[in-house]
């Protein structure tokens, strides 16, 4: 079936549609990288996201069971070049056009998503709607609608759920979930951390019940500030407990300490970022995945000051508490998809844990 | 860490000659690593004796040395430049070796010299194998089980213990010379013996095989911060054991998951950071299709093949910058020169699917065996970009420029299934084609990536251009049909011919239809980044990005792959004629379709389109450009093969006119002309079937040379002595020039010459004559050739030379350059040939005249005069040194070549050698060449033709006299266990193979696998004597200088 993506300042792009057949309102981002569009897809800091990729084959290693990062897509839309048709890959298990008419995720291919990425550059995040019809009031209606990129309430939760490493447990953390990826669990179930997940509206008894060694403030979706609610939460957790923000969780340490966050004008989506590390004097690629940044000049009022830059734009990439055994990244050091190459940051976490175990013994 | 202020002179070693496994991309490399150096202010020093390159130009380096890359002549341009520095991770494999002898003597600690881009230690890590396992070992990275032999019987034991399969890799070898799989004790025992004898360490690996694996190639930069980077993953469409020079391959990877990818990128940045190297590295990789087990096959820590392939197909200059940071820049301090926005320290991400495929020399060469393994034999490859895989694959495939693809196809779809099948594993250079075709009969994917080792992947992509070729030739040309066919990267002549109808009508079907290209960035940055990149490649979509200037431009057509007969130097035309272009106030504009090359950096011309050679894909850039005119004389034969369509298609041609490139090509036409100018030529005819070419022969007489018309390299081209000998050649010649006549020139036996003029249609300016040490029927670009022709020819033959080649300009109206070849004999110079283009040695006779003939032919043919550019017409003095240029051979690598010379061209380089004597000169070449000056007491075993036992003799006691034991050969009933060649220094073999057993192609094919130099002519054999009767003085000259 023919499918439109009609942009909010009127341009249009024509494609075909692949599985879920829903029209629908969302926000278009773009991502550079050139592998793990199904680690994308089920990324859930994409919730309320078209997400545009800029490699125009996607599809080439089909879908499987261990990639996921969340149980399934979260992105409204994905806009591709070509799908593929024949996947091929030891570990797949279906293709992609399979799994989105599976997984009700709805997808549109043959579009010039060059172009598509390039107007998206050049005039930040759009708002769009994917139609089959070119109807004007149709159009007109979908943009009419809400559109929600908060992940709701209702979303399935891992309240309460208990990652147990293999082997004896060095250290247990509690991980606020506003959207996490599965592969920050891992990250941390590879180095030995059980990891017990809350939702970010539990109360800080509840979180105390845990006796953590350590809390991690988890990525997720949209804009920081929709998080307020939690803000009070992160300000009693770090004074309590060796702390760590990843993405949304890093905005979130920033605007629990009185900083402000903003929208970067089309965000950072890719794994060719470079990020220099000031405290360690060493600059090192990173998968990205934002459309907020932390404001630098925000932050010197408060008790956070910046150990982590984006090489190219100097935007603030990771803070550190001056008093407190807090941090934050905004890139994701647990990669899938992306380098490998920060994954050093969760040994620093590992390093405050075990400061704080010896402050404590 | 900016750059070094202690260092101010860096020697840069060149790759030399153009061999098969080391070819074009050195000269890339080379150039921007020379610009690179001085734009930061460092003298720079070049030795390469490779004339035909950008990188041997003036404009290049502080002080250029054509001059052999051995031992001796280096260490003489150190003792006179005393550089502070080298570079040798630029010059390929040969530089390298060179770099590891130079330190190991201690030279280089004697004169303080540093060598930058790769430590010893690198070198010998990624080179020798024992240290390479360690490393490996070290850091924990998985290689095949494998042992070192330096002897048949290690190698024997080492084979049965890891288990046959087996490859067989021979340390320090270019291209994987001498290498190859051995499936049990038998083929171990000829393969390592090969491999032992080739390795100039006698060293080989007996590993264990993983054909079959998937292939990928990282291409790795690292800076002395530890700053590292991948510019480019990349993937072989073949399997693991067939070389990656002569495999399909894509990049970005297209097979790999993320957690594939990313754990194959950690291996190779934790590889380039232990091997310490600042610069580029290439690591080759295996992994097992079912399973993340993997391996690493090869590291190069230098520049490479791969790095011009991944520098072109992201726009990241790997080259350039692995110059800069040799010399102590990081890459979080430098720019991405492609955008200028982001840093050096950046990995590319790409939003379009690149495709390469190798250019096999199996059409010029129909004897050579056609597998595929570990050795490489393609003698160049193309690129081809396009936003779908079988875009991109699509148009690489018409970017190879194979003159019998259609007959390869035909003769393809004669075979029964079970023999396609067959031409699958061991795989066959023609498999893609075999693959459609089986494909078009039914077969299936996954039967077939069982019967090739390909990825279904891949094959469903082949699947999916059946299925559309199909529906084309069901459905016809359906406006539908139609954009879909583009979307899938179909030409307009593919359609055409699968619909039944003209290319040319299919081009205006759809040009009706509103299906055009638009044209897309590369950018690096897949468009997060904004940039204004003069670099562009075709595809159907929606947005065009390429916009003209408005500025009136010059399209510049280049010459596609590198292959027998069409080399480096048409490169090096185009490069020169882009600048003649812009400093006559013109935007220049080139395509071309190599990524090999200097034309195809994009800062060469103010923009570079990256698209194959055909009519269609040239008139596309046409169309939105407008250009003022089209330059197609630059681009060796396949630049003026387009000539006649781009006129009809109302293109106007800058240079000499089509009417004239018609008289001189087509053959009667061209005896018609010399005639009306009363030149000398040889007796001639043309025959379209035997029965006329028999009378004709009649006529003219035997010994008779006989060749297609439109024709490079000598395709084709045979002496023949008797009417047997003719009626076999038009037997076979069906499969040379079915709808062109054969054409029938007496063969006349002499000197030959050759002269390249440039004309502006008033004055004719002849830089020099090139007199040949071969006698006629040797292929020009076989032949040695020395400046000035003086050294050999009179006065007064030269003059003829020079009076007929400049009425052939004036009578031909050339606008630019024209070539003449002449055969001498008798006092009399006879006109063989013209090529009305610049021709092969446009770049030597530049070098040793000093005369840009390229530019200036670019300059006249943009309206300026030679008066006006400063020249006077005639013939220009010479300068004082004498020049030679001796081609250089890759028939190592093409087992089944036969070896002998003649009217074929099968040479696949060439070097130069000056000096202030023709001996010197003549030395220089013969050693740049290959052939060193041989040991006074080393034998030199003859085995002569009766034609020339006479020349022979005289030669043989000339030798004699030089304390040279000459012997004839007489042990000729085996080659393995005999005495007079294990003996020999050096075997001279002119005898006509039939003659006797073994014949001369075996004792040929004994000397390449031994190593033993052999000639196979005398007159080559009478030049060498002269190096031999001369004291040897090592003088080193740079480029330009005068004679003291």
């Amino acid at each position: 079936m023919k499918g439109y993506l009609v942009l909010e300042n009127g341009s249009i792009y024509e494609g075909e549609t692949f599985g879920a057949e829903r029209e629908l309102q969302t926000e278009l981002v773009f991502s550079t990288g050139m592998t793990g569009y199904q680690e994308s897809i089920t990324d859930p800091s994409y919730y309320g996201q078209g997400l545009v990729f800029t490699y125009p084959l996607i599809g080439n290693t089909g879908m499987n069971q261990s990639d996921q990062e969340s149980p399934r897509p979260a992105v409204d839309a994905i806009i591709v070049k070509e799908l593929t048709r024949r996947p091929s890959n030891f570990r797949s298990q279906s293709s992609l056009a399979d799994y989105a008419l599976q997984q009700d995720l709805v997808g549109l291919q043959g579009v010039d998503t060059r172009r598509l990425a390039r107007e998206i550059r050049q005039q930040g995040t759009l708002k769009a709607v994917l139609v089959h019809h070119l109807a004007d009031d149709k159009i007109k209606a979908l943009f009419a609608t809400d559109h929600v990129a908060k992940r709701p309430a209702t979303a399935e939760t891992d309240q309460g759920n208990d990652y147990q490493p293999t082997g004896p447990a060095r250290y247990h953390v509690v991980l606020l979930d506003f959207g996490f990826k599965a592969s920050i669990v891992q990250a941390l179930l590879d180095r030995q951390v059980r990891v017990t997940v809350c939702q970010p509206n539990s109360s800080l008894a509840e979180i105390e019940r845990y006796q953590p060694d350590g809390v991690l403030l988890s990525n997720g979706p949209g804009d920081p500030s929709q998080y307020r609610t939690a803000l009070p939460l992160i300000r009693a957790l770090q004074d309590r407990y060796p702390l760590f923000g990843i993405c949304l969780g890093h905005q979130l340490l920033a605007l629990a300490n009185g900083a402000q966050t903003y929208p970067l004008p089309f965000g950072y989506r890719g794994f060719n970022h470079i990020v220099w590390d000031l405290e360690r004097q060493q600059k090192r690629f990173t998968a990205q995945n934002h459309g907020y940044a932390v404001d630098k000049a925000s932050l010197a009022t408060t008790p956070l000051i910046v150990t982590h830059e984006e090489y190219n734009q100097r935007t603030v990439e990771g803070l550190r508490h001056q008093t407190q055994p807090a941090f934050s990244v905004q890139f994701h050091p647990d990669a899938c998809p992306g380098p490998h190459d920060s994954d050093y940051v969760f040994d620093h976490f590992l390093e405050l844990m075990q400061g704080e175990s010896r402050h404590h013994a | 860490m900016p750059k070094r202020t202690d260092i101010k002179k860096i020697l840069v070693l060149g790759s030399g000659p153009i061999v098969i496994g080391q070819a074009a991309e050195f000269d890339y490399a080379g150039s921007q690593a020379c610009l690179a150096l001085k734009e930061e202010g460092y003298q720079v020093v070049l030795v390469n004796p490779n004339p035909a390159t950008i990188m041997t130009d003036h404009a290049l380096a502080d002080q250029v040395y054509l001059e052999p890359l051995s031992f001796d002549y280096v260490q003489a341009i150190i003792e006179r430049e005393k550089p502070q520095a080298i570079l040798p991770t630029l010059g390929g494999q040969t530089a390298l070796n060179l770099a590891k002898e130079l330190a190991e003597s201690g030279l280089l600690a004697a004169h303080n010299i540093e060598l930058l881009g790769s430590n010893l230690a690198a070198i010998e890590q990624a080179e020798d194998r024992d240290a390479f396992k360690k490393l490996m070992a070290k850091l924990g990275e998985p290689v095949p089980a494998s042992g070192i032999a330096q002897t048949l019987t290690e190698a024997e034991t080492l084979a049965a213990s890891i288990g046959y399969p087996v490859v067989v890799r021979p340390a320090y070898t270019l291209g994987g010379s001498g290498g190859g799989f051995a499936h049990n004790p038998a083929e171990l025992q000829h393969i390592a013996q090969q491999g032992l004898e080739q390795s100039p360490v006698q060293q080989i690996l007996i590993e264990q095989s993983i054909a079959g694996y998937k292939e990928i190639e990282f291409e790795v930069m690292r800076d002395q911060a530890d700053n590292a980077l991948i510019v480019a993953g990349m993937e072989n469409m073949d399997p693991v054991g067939i070389h990656t020079g002569d495999s399909i391959v894509v990049t970005p990877t297209q097979t790999l998951t993320d957690r594939d990818y990313q754990m194959l990128r950690d291996a190779a940045l934790k590889i380039i950071r232990a091997l310490g190297v600042a610069g580029g590295v290439n690591i080759q990789m295996a992994l097992n299709p079912q399973s993340f087990d993997y391996a690493i096959i090869e590291v190069n820590p230098r520049v490479s093949r791969s790095s011009a392939l991944a520098s072109k197909a992201t726009g990241y200059p790997i080259a350039k910058l692995a110059a800069k940071v040799a010399v102590g820049y990081r890459l979080d301090e430098l720019k991405n020169p492609i955008n200028q926005q982001t840093w050096a320290l950046f990995e590319p991400a790409l939003d379009y699917v690149v495709t390469k495929m190798p250019r096999f020399p199996f059409d010029e060469f129909p004897t050579v065996d056609a597998s595929l393994g570990t050795q490489m034999k393609a003698t160049g490859e193309v690129m081809a970009i396009g936003r779908t895989l079988s875009e991109s694959l699509l148009k690489a495939v018409r970017s190879l420029a194979a003159t019998n693809s259609q007959r390869t196809w035909a003769r393809l779809e004669a075979q029964s299934t079970q023999t396609l099948l067959a031409g699958l594993l061991p795989a066959h250079s023609d498999r893609l084609f075999a693959l459609l075709i089986l494909l078009k009969r039914g077969e299936t994917v996954p039967a077939l990536a069982a019967a090739s080792q390909i990825d279904p992947f891949f094959l469903d992509q082949l699947q999916q251009i059946v299925e559309m070729a199909t529906t084309l030739a069901e459905n016809g040309p359906t406006a539908d049909n139609l954009t879909q066919a583009k979307h899938f990267g179909f030409s307009d002549a593919q359609i055409g011919q699968l619909t039944g109808h003209a290319g040319k009508a299919i081009r205006e079907q759809r040009l009706a239809a509103g299906i055009r290209p638009v044209f897309k960035m590369v950018d690096t940055a897949a468009g997060e980044f904004p940039s204004e990149t003069p670099y562009f490649y075709s595809t159907y979509e929606e947005e065009n990005e390429s916009h003209p200037s408005g500025r009136p431009a010059v399209l510049v057509l280049g010459s596609g792959p590198i292959r027998i007969g069409q080399g480096v130097e048409f490169d090096y035309a185009s490069v020169h004629a882009v600048k003649a272009i812009q400093a006559a106030g013109y935007e220049a504009i080139l395509l071309n379709s190599n990524p090999e090359t200097v034309s195809t950096d994009f800062t060469t011309a103010d923009k570079l389109y990256f698209e194959p050679l055909t009519l269609e894909d040239v008139l596309n850039v046409i169309d939105l450009e407008q250009p003022i005119g089209v330059m197609v004389q630059f681009g060796g034969q396949t630049a003026i093969n387009l000539a006649a369509d781009l006129a009809a298609a109302g293109v106007r041609l800058l240079g000499t006119d089509l009417t004239n490139l018609a008289r001189s090509e087509e053959r009667t036409a061209f005896h018609e002309l010399l005639a009306k100018l009363a030149l000398a030529q040889p007796a001639a005819g043309s025959a379209n079937d035997l029965a006329t070419a028999k009378q004709v022969a009649r006529q003219i007489g035997y010994p008779l040379l006989l060749r297609p018309s439109y024709v490079i390299g000598g395709q084709g081209m045979a002496i023949i002595e008797s009417e047997a000998a003719l009626t076999d050649y038009f037997d076979s010649a069906v499969q040379v020039g079915h709808d062109q006549p054969v054409l029938m020139d007496a063969y006349l036996q002499g000197q030959e010459a050759e002269v390249d003029v440039l004309a502006d249609g008033q004055d004719v300016l002849i830089p020099g004559v090139l007199a040949h040490i071969e006698r006629s029927g040797i292929h020009s670009g076989d032949s040695m050739a020395v400046y000035p022709a003086r050294t050999l020819v009179t006065a007064a033959v030269e003059a003829q030379m020079v009076d007929a080649a400049s009425r052939l300009a004036k009578e031909l109206h050339i606008v630019g350059l024209l070539n003449v070849q002449f055969v001498i004999r008798d006092g009399q110079a006879y006109v063989i040939e013209v090529n009305p283009r610049a021709s092969r040695t446009v770049p030597f006779l530049s070098k040793v005249t000093n005369i840009p003939l390229a530019q200036l032919a670019a300059s006249v043919a943009l309206g300026q005069s030679i008066r006006s550019l400063g020249y006077q017409p005639g013939l220009q003095p010479s300068a004082g040194y004498y020049h030679v240029k001796a081609p250089v051979f890759s028939n190592q690598k093409l087992p089944g070549l036969a070896g002998q010379l003649g009217p074929e061209m099968t040479s696949t380089g060439e070097v130069m050698g000056s000096g202030q004597s023709y001996a010197e000169a003549l030395e220089k070449a013969f050693l740049a060449a290959g052939l060193p000056r041989l040991n006074a007491t080393g034998t030199i075993l003859l085995d002569l033709d009766p034609a020339n036992q006479a020349q022979g003799q005289v030669l043989a006691d000339k030798l004699t006299q030089l304390g040279f034991s000459v012997q004839r050969r007489t042990q000729t009933n085996n080659l393995e266990d005999n005495s007079q060649l294990s003996a020999a220094a050096l075997v001279v073999t002119t005898r006509a193979d039939q003659a006797s057993e073994p014949g001369q192609q075996a004792l040929i094919e004994h000397c390449l696998d031994q190593g033993i130099p052999y000639l196979t002519v005398l007159d080559t054999l009478a030049a060498y004597y002269q190096v031999l009767a001369t004291q040897q003085h090592i003088h080193v000259y740079a480029l330009g200088e005068e004679p003291a």
